[in-house]
C-alpha cells in the first residue's frame, strides 16, 4: 500500500512538442530537446537548475537501447544524475511517479521527467507483438486493435453498451483536441462519421482508436522550497499509485471494469480522502487507448456503476461543460506518441491546476487526476491538487 | 543521508554459461521466493517491487510484463530500471525514502545465452554514424583500454593481474562459474578479442538472477538483526559520443563517487572504505574505475594492483566476490554488486570473507565505455 510522500512534491512546469504523425525534419534527439527547451521555458529555468533527468521510451519501437545514454545532449543529463524507467504504455505515468519519487526521497530538489517516441521511424504492431510469449501467445497476438476489439464486444454485450456511445467519446475527444495546440489529431466529427469510417476488428473502427504519433513530453518536479520560489501556481502531487497484473492476456478480463485500475484509483482516492470522485475530482485526464475504454473505465475509476458508463456519457458530464470534465486536451485518441502518451495525461491535469490550459482550461479547478494504462493491462494513477 | 535504507535480503541464482532448464521468469521466480523465505517474510510483506531487467536481452518488449507472476507484482506496485542493477538499487532506495513505501522487493535477470552480445551491443550506438561501423561493447571498450594503456603506460601484464586476482577470488564464491587459477602468462596468450582485450580479461556470456529485500529503517530493524544500511548513492551520465570524452578518464565516475562519498560522510575513501565491489565487464576497468573513485590518482591503476593493495588479504580487497570476471550477468552485474558488498557487510560472505569491514562501495555502469556511473557506498549495522 501506498502512502503520500514524506516530503511535498510539486509539478512546476510542462513542455510537448506539437504531436504529429511524422516528424522528418527533427531526429529523435532533437525532438526530444524541443520538449526540453519548452518545459525549461515555461519554469523559466536554466538546465543548471535542474538536478536530474528521467527518461523513457519503448526501446523496441525505434530499435535504440539505452535511450537514456543516446539522448544525454538532447536532454540536458550532461554529467547529471539521470535513469531510464520502462513499462509498456504505462512508461510515462511510471517516468511522472519516478520524478515524484525522486524529489520526495530528498535527494534532488528540481528533477526533469521525459516520456518520447518517434512511432514513424519504427513499427509498432511489430513491437507490440514482441511481448507475447514467443511459444503460448505470439503466434496469435495482433497488436493492440486485436485485444481491444475483443475485450469490447464482451463489454457490449455485458452492459448494453451501444457502438454509438462509444462513438461520441470519439466526437467528445477530438472536438476537445481543437483547443489543444500540441494535439495530433483535431477533428470535428459526427456520431455518423465514427460510425462509418473503416472497421479494423469489430467492434473497433478507425476512428475508435488512438493514432501513432512522434512526440516528446517534458515535465518538471521540484520541491517545496523550490515550487514556492519558482512557480506562481504549482500542482501538488497528493497520491501516486501503481497497478500491475498477470502476464498473460487469457488470464484476463482486459478491458471490461479494469480491475488495476479500480484498484489504483481506490487506493489514490483514499490517500487524497476523495469520497466521490465525479464530485470531488475537477478534471480527468483518461488514459483512453479506444473509445470502449474510456467508458469502461468511468465505472473501474468509480465515476460511476459500470453498468451506467453509456448513461453517463449520454447525459454530458464528462464533456468539457459537464460535471467531470474527461480529457480536455483530447486525450490519447487525439495523440499517442506512447511512451509520452501516459506522461502527458499528468502533463494535461498539472496545466489545469496551473491554469494554463489557454482554450482548453477548465474553470475552477482544484483537484485532478491523471491515468496511465499499458503492459498487461497495467494502470497508474495520479492526484494533483491546487493545494499542498 | 538523513533517512536510511536498509538491506535485510540478499538471493542469487547460480551464474552460469546456459541454464537450458529455466526461463527467465523461472529464475525470477527462484530469487523472488527464495529471498523472502529465507528472510521469514512473504510477498505480503512487500509494498512494492522494482524488477531490472533489458527488453532487448529478453527479446521482449516491456519485458517486466512476462516476470510479474513471478516477482509476485500482480495487483501490486512494479516498477522497471532498464539500466545496469546498481541504478535499480539506487531506484528502489530511492522509492522508499519518499516515504510512500516502507519496503521494496528487488529482483534482476538476464539470460545472456539466449541472446546475441554483438547485436544487442551495437543497437546502443548511433544507427546513422556509428552501427555501420560494427560498433559493440567489446570493440568501444577495446578502444577504450587502448586509449587508457597508451596514455598513462598501464601495461596488459598489469590488466592481466587483475583477471587472475578476480577469477582467483571466485573459487571461494559458490555462485560465479568461471572461477579459475590462472596465471599472468594464461591470462596474456589466451584468445586475442579485440586488441588490447583477450579472452581471459572479458566477463564471460552468463544467466541468472539476483533479488534483494530493503526497507525503510523500522522495517529493517524488525526484520533483520544486522541489516546493511545504505549511507550514500550517486550517479551521474557522461557524453554519448565516444569522441566527446577523453576515455582514459571517468568524469561520471568521479562526480558519483564525490557525490556519494559526501552523502556518506567519507573523507578519504581509501583509509575509510574497507573493500570495494566494482564493475569489471573487463580487466581494464578495475584499474580505471579505482582512479575514478580516488582510490588512487589518475594512471596509478596499474601500480595498485602490482603492489598487491586489492588482494583478497590487501589493503583495500577488490571483487572479492570474483567480480563480473567471475560470471555475472549483465544488468544483473551491478545488483550483484552491491549484494556481495552488503553479504561481507552481514558477514555472511562465506570463503571470501573480508573480517572486519564496515564500510564497502559497490560500482555499476552503463551505457558506451562506462558512460553512466552510479556508487552506492554500504555501512555495517548499528
Amino acid at each position: 500500500m501506498a502512502r503520500r510522500s514524506k516530503r511535498n512534491v510539486a509539478i512546476v512546469a510542462t513542455g510537448q512538442t506539437d504531436h504529429r504523425s511524422k516528424r522528418p525534419d527533427v531526429n529523435i534527439v532533437e525532438m526530444i530537446n524541443e520538449a526540453v527547451r519548452r518545459c525549461l521555458a515555461d519554469a523559466n529555468m536554466t538546465m543548471e537548475e535542474v538536478d536530474a533527468v528521467v527518461i523513457g521510451n519503448m526501446e523496441h519501437f525505434e530499435g535504440i537501447f539505452f535511450t537514456e545514454m543516446w539522448s544525454v545532449d538532447g536532454a540536458g543529463s550532461f554529467l547529471k544524475h539521470g535513469m531510464k524507467i520502462t513499462t509498456g504504455g504505462t512508461t510515462g505515468s511510471s517516468l511522472a511517479q519516478a520524478g515524484y519519487y525522486h524529489v520526495a526521497s530528498g535527494l534532488f530538489d528540481t528533477v526533469m521527467t521525459i516520456g518520447w517516441e518517434k512511432q514513424s521511424e519504427g513499427e509498432t504492431t511489430a513491437g507490440l507483438i514482441f511481448q507475447a510469449d514467443p511459444l503460448w501467445e505470439r503466434a496469435t497476438m495482433s497488436g493492440a486493435i486485436g485485444s481491444f476489439a475483443a475485450s469490447a464486444t464482451t463489454y457490449m454485450d455485458k452492459y448494453g453498451i451501444s457502438e454509438e456511445q462509444a462513438a461520441r467519446v470519439a466526437v467528445k475527444n477530438r472536438k476537445n483536441a481543437m483547443n489543444n495546440p500540441h494535439a495530433h489529431l483535431k477533428m470535428d466529427l459526427t456520431v455518423e462519421q465514427v460510425l462509418k469510417s473503416k472497421m479494423l476488428a469489430y467492434p473497433i473502427k478507425m476512428l475508435d482508436m488512438c493514432p501513432t504519433s512522434d512526440g516528446a513530453c517534458a515535465m518538471i518536479f521540484a520541491s517545496e522550497a523550490k515550487a514556492k520560489k519558482t512557480c506562481q501556481n504549482p500542482a501538488w502531487v497528493i497520491a501516486g499509485v501503481t497497478r500491475h497484473d498477470q502476464p498473460f492476456s487469457t488470464d484476463l478480463e482486459m478491458l471490461m471494469n479494469l480491475r488495476t485500475l479500480r484498484s489504483a484509483t481506490e487506493e489514490a482516492y483514499k490517500i487524497a480522502g476523495i469520497k466521490e470522485p465525479l464530485r470531488d475530482l475537477d478534471v480527468v485526464e483518461l488514459y483512453e487507448p479506444c473509445t470502449f475504454a474510456e467508458l469502461s473505465w468511468y465505472g473501474a475509476a468509480n465515476f460511476c456503476d459500470p453498468a451506467e458508463a453509456g448513461k453517463l456519457m449520454d447525459s454530458g458530464a464528462t464533456q468539457m461543460d459537464g460535471e467531470l470534465p474527461v480529457n480536455p486536451s483530447g486525450g490519447v485518441l487525439s495523440t499517442n506518441c506512447i511512451g509520452a502518451t501516459a506522461m502527458i495525461r499528468v502533463a494535461e491535469a498539472a496545466i489545469q491546476v496551473m491554469g494554463k490550459g489557454g482554450k482548453r482550461q477548465v474553470p475552477n479547478v482544484k483537484q485532478a487526476m491523471a491515468t496511465g494504462f499499458g503492459g498487461s493491462w497495467w494502470s497508474d494513477v495520479m492526484i494533483l491538487s491546487k493545494t499542498p | 543521508m538523513a533517512d536510511r535504507v536498509g538491506i535485510v535480503g540478499i538471493y542469487q541464482t547460480k551464474y552460469e554459461p546456459r541454464k537450458i532448464f529455466d526461463s527467465y521468469p523461472e529464475l525470477v521466480f527462484e530469487a523472488s521466493s527464495k529471498v523472502l523465505e529465507e528472510a521469514g517474510l512473504t510477498i505480503e510483506d512487500m509494498d512494492q517491487v522494482v524488477t531490472n531487467s533489458q527488453d532487448f536481452w529478453d527479446g521482449r518488449t516491456i519485458s517486466n510484463r512476462t516476470v510479474s507472476e513471478a516477482c509476485g507484482s500482480v495487483l501490486r506496485a512494479e516498477s522497471k530500471v532498464a539500466m545496469d542493477g546498481s541504478f535499480a538499487v539506487f531506484y528502489a532506495a530511492m522509492r522508499i525514502l519518499s516515504g510512500c513505501y516502507d519496503s521494496c522487493l528487488l529482483v534482476s535477470h538476464c539470460k545472456m545465452s539466449e541472446g546475441s552480445p554483438h547485436l544487442i551491443n551495437n543497437a546502443m550506438f548511433d544507427p546513422l554514424y556509428q552501427r555501420i561501423l560494427g560498433f559493440d561493447e567489446l570493440s568501444t571498450c577495446a578502444l577504450q583500454a587502448k586509449r587508457y594503456l597508451y596514455k598513462y603506460n598501464v601495461t596488459e601484464e598489469q590488466c592481466a593481474k587483475v583477471s587472475v586476482k578476480n577469477l582467483k577470488n571466485g573459487r571461494l564464491n559458490p555462485y560465479p562459474h568461471r572461477a579459475m587459477k590462472v596465471t599472468v602468462d594464461q591470462v596474456m596468450r589466451s584468445t586475442k578479442l579485440a586488441d588490447p582485450i583477450k579472452e581471459l580479461d572479458a566477463y564471460p556470456g552468463t544467466d541468472g538472477a539476483c533479488a534483494m529485500v530493503l526497507a525503510n529503517e523500522d522495517k529493517a530493524r524488525k526484520w533483520a538483526p544486522n541489516p546493511v544500511w545504505i549511507s550514500g548513492m550517486a550517479s551521474r551520465l557522461d557524453s554519448f559520443y565516444l569522441g566527446d570524452r577523453d576515455l582514459a578518464e571517468v568524469a561520471s565516475l568521479e562526480l558519483a563517487a564525490r557525490k556519494a562519498y559526501q552523502m556518506a560522510g567519507i573523507i578519504n575513501p581509501r583509509k575509510e572504505i574497507d573493500l570495494v565491489e566494482l564493475s569489471d565487464f573487463y580487466s581494464y576497468q578495475e584499474l580505471l574505475w579505482l582512479e575514478g573513485m580516488g582510490f588512487c590518482r589518475r594512471g596509478e591503476g596499474g601500480k595498485i594492483v602490482d603492489k598487491g593493495i586489492t588482494e583478497l588479504d590487501g589493503e583495500l580487497p577488490v571483487n572479492a566476490s570474483g567480480g563480473i570476471l567471475s560470471g555475472n550477468p549483465v544488468t544483473v552485474a551491478g545488483v550483484v554488486r552491491v549484494a556481495e558488498a552488503a553479504l561481507q557487510l552481514m558477514g555472511k560472505a562465506g570463503e571470501h570473507q573480508v573480517e572486519g569491514a564496515k564500510k564497502a562501495l559497490a560500482q555499476g555502469h552503463c551505457g558506451p565505455c562506462g558512460q553512466g556511473q552510479c556508487v552506492i557506498i554500504l555501512e555495517r549495522g548499528v
